[in-house]
């Protein structure tokens, strides 16, 4: 096992660059997830990783020791493919053993290490059969099982579990967390998937047009985004982004949104945001979850304002609420009794103690 | 609940929806017509063949119905079997065969990977330059082929010209594009992800190809074999070229050159010949036809 560093990474293909310098420790047993949309250069960095793709220019290194020029057999990694890529002529038994078999490692361990990774990953009964006779799932199992009985330093995911079903990944994604509690590989996983990565993830990396927006624990992103990018690409619903200025008003500081709607800041937030110019284009950051219905026990910082709702989404637990502020669209989340009905004007509190502003043009959190 | 519904919906049975039965009876009545046409066509030379090759010669000869055999005799298939020059023919196509396929195989399963994978300066185009060589016809080829041996024995001194093993050079030029061509694109259909895992599984290029590739697009490999092995079984120009000494001939250009003397054609030996040279590529294709035909229609659609 061991820790991988990357230092100022660049990946040109002809005149385009892919990766654009990118910076990244990942420790000794940490499991890391490379999340953004797709062409944000998150494939790429791993497939540098893995030795698939030179790199154009920086330095990786894999336990300390620069790898920018070593074959992926000798890295000492493992990968699991999208595809799962099981060799389709051989068992499963066999498929976990390949990379042993290639090395020469004696038949008694490499039968011990098979036995263990197949029981680890509850595939024993399915040892002997070809890969087309399995599911996805069970397929995805057998990919893993190959990676782990190499027990390699570094365990690389390139977007493992798109191919299944809604169900399955959910399942496999407990699977895989699992998995690495026991063998505690350090772990690079590659998904366009927030949620996969926020499960899964000691630290996300959240990349976007081959550069790292952001770097941080689950928590960290969703709670204290750096940028716009990863303040929307993070969470579900979406955050909501509504374009609003500061106002100085009898002394206090004002956030106003609308013509008819505007608030004071709660102190905290005043005394952080007093000293941004009064003329910038500034946009209000919120989740659905900080716009609920209205009632009697609003804490500090919670001010109400009256709409008219275009479209509910009662999903059970939670309705989620539609509407316009001049023309911006906007989610809220309310309770399912809170009487939210398609077209009918409605009471909605704004916690402004989960706020986020961010400058409009470049994007960055302030 | 849903069964009451439907009873109640079900039409009286005598009523026909649509014609999905009537134009599929026709369509298969139509399929057997063609089907019957075709393979009276094709299996009418060969009926001939076997009905002349059971025949003397004087039966050949005389005015009788040439469909059918009066006194059937196998003093043909005797004469040939047991005639050393026949014998010798068949053991030079034998072996010039098989070793041509050895010969191809062993070139062009590389080539193609080596094509089909690693991404060198210029390998598509070489792809395409592999490809447009078997376009060339081989009655354009033969000459300069010849004055090619012709050199090489006037600056070296090694005869090849009139040896049955000159064969192993030339056949190979029909041989080796196809089966390569086929073999990219047969390599092509694997993912890439394979060779991506077996390369950090810890595979060599070699490996990979011999432990992952060539067992899974075995049935096209084998398709390319049988393609190799017909083309070398059945050539005619080449060997009536290059060989001329009657030891030294392949059955198509031996049948035809011994058993045809001035103007005399010994139609029953001939017709023989024919049949039994025809056999072994028979026997090949009915055991591996299913192998054939998964090969050539590899990649049409994902397996």
């Amino acid at each position: 096992m061991a820790d991988v560093a990357l230092r100022k990474v660049v990946k040109r293909y002809d005149d385009v660059e892919a990766v654009r310098g990118i910076d990244l420790d990942i420790a000794d047993h940490e499991f890391i997830v490379l999340v953004g949309p797709s062409g944000c250069g998150k494939s790429t960095t791993l497939r540098m990783i893995a030795g698939l793709e030179d790199i154009s220019d920086g330095d990786i290194m894999i336990g300390g020791d620069v790898v920018n020029d070593v074959p992926p057999k000798d890295r000492d990694i493992a990968m699991v493919f999208q595809n799962y890529a099981l060799y389709p002529h051989m068992t499963v038994a066999e498929n976990m053993s390949f990379g042993l078999r290639l090395k020469h490692y004696p038949k008694a361990e490499i039968k011990a290490r098979v036995t263990e990774a197949a029981r680890l990953l509850d595939i024993t009964d399915l040892i002997d059969r070809k890969p087309k006779q399995l599911s996805g799932g069970q397929r995805q199992r057998v990919a893993m099982g190959r990676a782990i009985v190499r027990n390699p330093k570094v365990f690389l995911f390139d977007e493992p579990l798109s191919n299944l079903d809604a169900k399955l990944r959910v399942q496999m994604r407990i699977e895989i967390k699992k998995v690495h509690q026991k063998v505690r590989t350090t772990t690079v996983y590659v998904t366009h998937d927030q949620v996969e990565a926020m499960t899964l993830a000691d630290r996300v990396v959240v990349m976007n047009k081959g550069r790292i927006e952001q770097i941080g624990t689950p928590n960290e992103l969703y709670h204290k985004p750096a940028t716009r990018f990863v303040a929307g690409f993070i969470g579900s619903p979406a955050m909501n982004f509504i374009p609003c200025r500061l106002e100085d008003v009898g002394g206090t500081l004002q956030l106003r949104l609308t013509d008819r709607i505007a608030f004071a800041l709660p102190p905290a937030r005043a005394a952080r945001y007093n000293a941004l110019p009064r003329t910038d284009k500034l946009l209000l950051g919120i989740r659905p979850e900080h716009l609920t219905e209205s009632h009697a026990h609003l804490g500090p910082g919670v001010e109400t304002f009256d709409t008219v709702l275009d479209v509910t989404e009662p999903m059970g637990m939670e309705t989620l609420v539609y509407f316009g502020l001049d023309g911006t669209p906007v989610c809220g989340r309310v309770d399912p009794n809170a009487g939210a009905t398609d077209g009918a004007p409605m009471r909605l509190a704004m916690d402004l103690n989960n706020m986020h502003l961010l400058n409009e043009e470049t994007g960055i959190v302030l | 609940m849903s069964t009451l519904a439907i009873d109640k919906a079900g039409p009286s049975r005598k009523v026909k929806y649509g014609s999905m039965s009537r134009d599929r009876a026709w369509a298969l009545r139509w399929s057997y017509f063609f089907l019957v046409l075709f393979a009276i066509f094709f299996l009418t030379p060969p009926i001939y063949m076997l009905i002349t090759s059971l025949k003397s010669s004087a039966e050949i000869s005389a005015a009788t119905n040439p469909w059918w055999v009066f006194h059937p005799t196998l003093s043909n298939y005797v004469e040939l079997l047991t005639s050393n020059q026949f014998l010798r023919f068949f053991w030079n196509s034998s072996i010039v065969s098989l070793a041509v396929v050895l010969v191809t195989m062993l070139i062009s399963v590389p080539a193609a990977f080596a094509l089909a994978r690693m991404k060198f300066w210029g390998s598509a185009t070489l792809a395409t330059g592999v490809f447009l060589t078997y376009l060339i016809p081989d009655s354009l080829l033969f000459i300069p082929l010849f004055k090619m041996l012709a050199m090489v024995q006037e600056l070296t001194g090694i005869t090849l010209l009139n040896r049955w093993y000159v064969l192993l050079f030339i056949y190979p030029t029909l041989t080796v594009p196809f089966c390569t061509w086929i073999m990219i694109g047969y390599f092509a259909s694997i993912p890439k992800e394979l060779d991506e895992a077996a390369l950090i599984d810890g595979a060599s290029w070699l490996q990979t190809l011999t432990r992952i590739f060539i067992p899974v697009a075995l049935p096209g490999l084998i398709a390319a074999t049988i393609f190799a092995f017909t083309v070398s079984w059945a050539q005619f120009l080449y060997p009536l070229v290059f060989t001329t000494s009657v030891d030294q001939l392949v059955l198509p250009v031996g049948i035809t050159t011994t058993l045809i003397k001035g103007d005399v054609f010994n139609w029953g030996q001939i017709m023989t010949g024919a049949l039994l040279g025809a056999a072994p590529p028979l026997i090949i294709y009915a055991f591996l036809m299913d192998y054939y035909i998964a090969g050539l229609t590899a990649g049409a659609t994902k397996g």
